[in-house]
């Protein structure tokens, strides 16, 4: 139960001449949530944008099922079984939800868990919503509706850039709520988040993050508030 | 190795080498060069205001044949209809065509982005169909200029005496020294206007019309202005054009190949957004020109296929790649807008 | 009794036209650009139908066929070696681009075709005409206009029943998420430009059997494209084929009155659509 799916090795990453990430080391296991947790800027979503291949690093850096993928663009990472929910939601205007959600579909093959209609059993207001356009939902069926979308390809890896950003407690709690489905279907998850909270209560094991490096790991259980509050401000309280 | 302001220099004395013996063209040369480099320098306006108009503004018209054409026959008019003398018409002409500027941009101005293009063709178009409709100046065949006009027009009798050389010749030279000041002007005017406060203003907009916008620059005003400007610049250079062709026809006026298509191709290929950019490109095309003479409609589509190497490779054209690899600028406008590298931080988040 | 006549005789080279644009609107509904040798494109379409029909001795409904897909290798060679190169924020650069391919087909044709005026022979159907209530009209103008009629209805449903129409219009939407749903956009662009070529293809059969054609009046079919599209308002297919006929009828009433205003009068049509409805009649909500 502890086969590795995904990890990073010494991973940086570049803006230019202004360097985001330097040397982090994660791992993912089969089946597990993780959560990577830090303060704006902390270089989170440098980690995710490199993972799918937006940003440019070394091939050997990142690996998946065994296989090293750090060099290929983003259409052949996802293609490998990586989705992402990109930060913002992203949904398409032009599309109806039933539509962002096929799309996410689009180059599947097989079969899998994940088809509408399981997406809608999750979430049985996008069943009603269906024909409407996508951007006309409130934020947090938008927000469902992403994470459909990435769904639908049956990913082993799902990564979910700061899902909560911008949307009420309450919201955010009924979108947690569809995780022990996801994680039921044997995809692994990692999500950023800024909500230390939400992300202790989903996640298997944290990661923090400061200024480009990962500064604390461990279980939930594990780690003390003190513990977190030092890696995530880097002062002790 | 030679410091940038040494380079500077020189090259500032071989320009100004150059102009004088531009100027001494039609007094040592023979009348086939001159005529030859009229139409270079001919072009060479008309390539600076669209570089003006499209590097600078970001206005792509490709509708710059309309002003052309109503220059000329504002001309003709003047000279026809009213008895002017032709260099009256040909300061007529620019009016006329920064008169016709105001509604072409009150209608092009609503499209956005590319289909201004063909929304300035569209208008180009219109106008040549009414001109064509102009009986009094020949309809759709056109009308010459009646014999003798270039012969008594102002200032031609004197350079004949002065030259001792045939009337024509003497005004093929008046109307090539006139080309000549006009591509000086617009050169001049061009670099000081993109250093005053309108164009730094005009170079912010390209930058980023939002944030120039928020700090006080109204970008449809300023736009609205070169618009008119650089009609003007090319109504004038239409006006003169037609003086020495003699003869009109809304074909000929209006064509858009004659004075859009081969205009962008030299400012493309010479280095769009560039002062330099225009009078490298005009060198080349005449060159191109010459060289494939013999080939028919060939060096069209060399001209074309150059232009498109260029915008997929070298898009600041042969000035630009000269400039990038000697490190030597001329006319350049940094000292006012200096290039600052993009903040990093920036693109983060 | 002439006006009625007139106003079909209209409507039915409207047809033609939004055969034109139809092209036009879907490259431009896909990436947002606008390409400058659409026009001249048509133009190749009609000489790659001649040289099919004469050489293999084919009718040229048929020849059309196989023009389609050759067009349809251009359009996507086109887009993937060249116009993806330039797509971007700048404008300048595809512009710039399409009309210099514009001047480099026209004067190839020119150089391979002469300047000599081409006709598709269509035969027999070409002279024929059918009675339609008050007034009788050529059967090839009614083709054309049922073949306009039948490509945009086809396109749209392409656009909003299938897969791809699906992939098409969210790159429109957003060409960058599109790649986290392992959709290539540059693959989905040069498909687009491929299709617009297809269409193009079969614009130049109608154009090529209705009258002369020569390499050098693609510019002008472009405008009457172009014009078509801004009425219609951009991105909308049936607006484009709304647009075509007004430009078409306004075209026919100016000739009816002189024939020298016709194409004045299409021209002025459109800027006076473009003074009262800027965003053209039926423009799509979302741009």
């Amino acid at each position: 139960m502890t086969e590795t799916l995904l990890s990073t090795h010494d991973l940086t990453a570049h803006y230019g001449d202004f360097k985001a990430l330097f040397g982090v080391d994660i791992e993912v296991n089969k089946g597990e949530t993780i959560a990577i947790i830090g303060a704006n800027g902390a270089g989170k979503s440098t980690l995710m944008r490199a993972i799918t291949g937006l940003l440019p690093h070394a091939p050997d850096a990142i690996r998946f099922k065994g296989e090293s993928i750090g060099a290929l663009s983003a259409p052949e990472v996802l293609d490998r079984g990586i989705a992402m929910v990109p930060e913002g939601r992203r949904l398409f205007p032009s599309l109806t939800v039933e539509e962002n959600l096929l799309i996410g579909a689009h180059s599947r093959t097989g079969n899998g868990y994940w088809t509408l209609e399981s997406v809608y059993d999750i979430v049985p207001i996008l069943r009603e919503r269906k024909d409407h356009p996508a951007t006309a939902l409130s934020g947090g069926q938008q927000q469902m509706v992403a994470i459909g979308r990435a769904l639908m390809s049956n990913p082993e890896a799902l990564l979910c850039d700061e899902i909560s950003l911008g949307l009420a407690p309450v919201v955010i709690k009924e979108i947690y709520a569809s995780f022990p489905k996801i994680k039921e279907s044997g995809a692994s998850v990692i999500v950023v988040e800024q909500d230390i909270g939400q992300a202790m209560k989903v996640a298997d094991r944290v990661y923090c993050m400061m200024e480009g490096r990962v500064t604390l790991q461990g279980t939930p259980e594990e780690l003390s508030r003190d513990d977190i509050h030092n890696a995530y401000f880097g002062v002790s309280s | 190795m030679l410091d940038q302001k040494t380079i500077n220099r020189i090259l500032m004395a071989f320009g100004i080498v150059g102009v004088a013996l531009l100027f001494a063209v039609p007094i040592i040369g023979s009348r086939a060069m001159v005529q030859d480099l009229f139409g270079v320098l001919t072009l060479l306006i008309l390539a600076q205001n669209w570089n003006l108009l499209a590097g600078f503004a970001g206005l792509v018209s490709v509708g710059q044949q309309a002003f052309v054409g109503v220059g000329a026959y504002a001309m003709f008019a003047c000279v026809i209809l009213l008895g002017l003398d032709p260099l009256v018409g040909i300061l007529v002409g620019g009016f006329v065509a920064m008169a016709l500027a105001v509604p072409m941009a009150f209608f092009a101005f609503r499209l956005a982005g590319a289909y201004f293009a063909i929304g300035t063709w569209v208008v180009a178009e219109i106008v040549r169909l009414c001109f064509a409709q102009w009986k009094a100046l020949g309809g759709g065949t056109g009308t010459s200029l009646p014999k003798g006009t270039t012969k008594n027009m102002f200032g031609v009798p004197e350079i004949k005496e002065l030259l001792g050389v045939s009337s024509s010749a003497a005004s093929d030279a008046l109307t090539y020294w006139l080309a000549l000041v006009l591509a000086l002007a617009t050169l001049g005017a061009g670099y000081f206007f993109l250093r005053s406060r309108m164009g730094l203003g005009l170079q912010a907009i390209r930058d980023n019309d939002e944030a120039a916008r928020s700090v006080g620059v109204n970008p449809t005003r300023l736009k609205a202005w070169v618009f008119m400007l650089t009609a003007f610049g090319t109504g004038i250079c239409g006006a003169l054009l037609f003086i020495q062709i003699t003869r009109v026809t809304p074909e000929a006026a209006f064509s858009v190949l004659d004075w859009t298509a081969f205009v962008i191709f030299i400012t493309v290929i010479g280095g769009i957004g560039t002062l330099p950019g225009p009078i490298v490109g005009v060198v080349f095309f005449y060159i191109l020109q010459r060289a494939l003479s013999d080939y028919g409609t060939v060096y069209l589509i060399v001209l074309g296929s150059i232009g498109i190497i260029v915008m997929l490779f070298a898009r600041r054209g042969l000035w630009g790649l000269f400039s990038d690899k000697t490190g030597i600028e001329l006319l350049s406008l940094r000292q006012y807008a200096p290039e600052t590298k993009p903040n990093p931080l920036a693109q983060i988040k | 009794m002439i006006w009625v006549d007139t106003l079909v005789q209209g409507i039915l080279l409207g047809g033609l036209y939004a055969l034109f644009a139809a092209g036009l609107s879907l490259v431009f509904g896909v990436m947002r650009l606008v390409n400058l040798a659409h026009g001249d494109l048509i133009v190749l379409a009609a000489f790659v139908i001649l040289t099919i029909a004469t050489t293999l001795g084919l009718h040229p409904f048929v020849a059309v066929f196989l023009a389609m897909p050759i067009m349809f290798a251009v359009g996507w060679g086109l887009q993937t070696y060249i116009l993806n190169r330039v797509l971007g924020d700048d404008i300048l650069p595809p512009l710039l681009v399409t009309f210099g391919l514009s001047v480099v087909i026209q004067n190839t044709l020119l150089e391979t075709f002469s300047a000599d005026s081409q006709k598709l022979t269509a035969g027999p159907i070409e002279a024929q005409s059918v009675a339609l209530g008050p007034t009788t009209v050529g059967l090839t103008p009614l083709l054309t206009l049922a073949s306009a009629i039948l490509v945009i209805f086809a396109l749209n449903q392409l656009f909003y029943r299938t897969k791809l129409g699906r992939a098409f219009r969210a790159t429109s939407d957003d060409p960058v998420t599109v790649g986290l749903m392992v959709i290539r956009p540059n693959n989905v662009f040069a498909i687009a430009t491929g299709i617009a070529m297809v269409v193009a293809t079969i614009a130049a059969l109608y154009l090529g059997v209705r009258a002369n054609f020569d390499p050098t009046i693609g510019p002008a079919r472009l405008l009457y494209a172009f014009q078509a599209v801004i009425i219609g308002g951009l991105g909308s297919l049936w607006g484009t084929l709304a647009g075509g006929i007004i430009i078409g009828v306004a075209q026919a009433l100016g000739a009816a009155v002189n024939p020298e205003w016709q194409l004045l009068s299409g021209h002025v049509a459109f800027v006076l659509v473009l003074l009262f409805r800027p965003r053209g009649l039926f423009p799509r909500a979302n741009d």
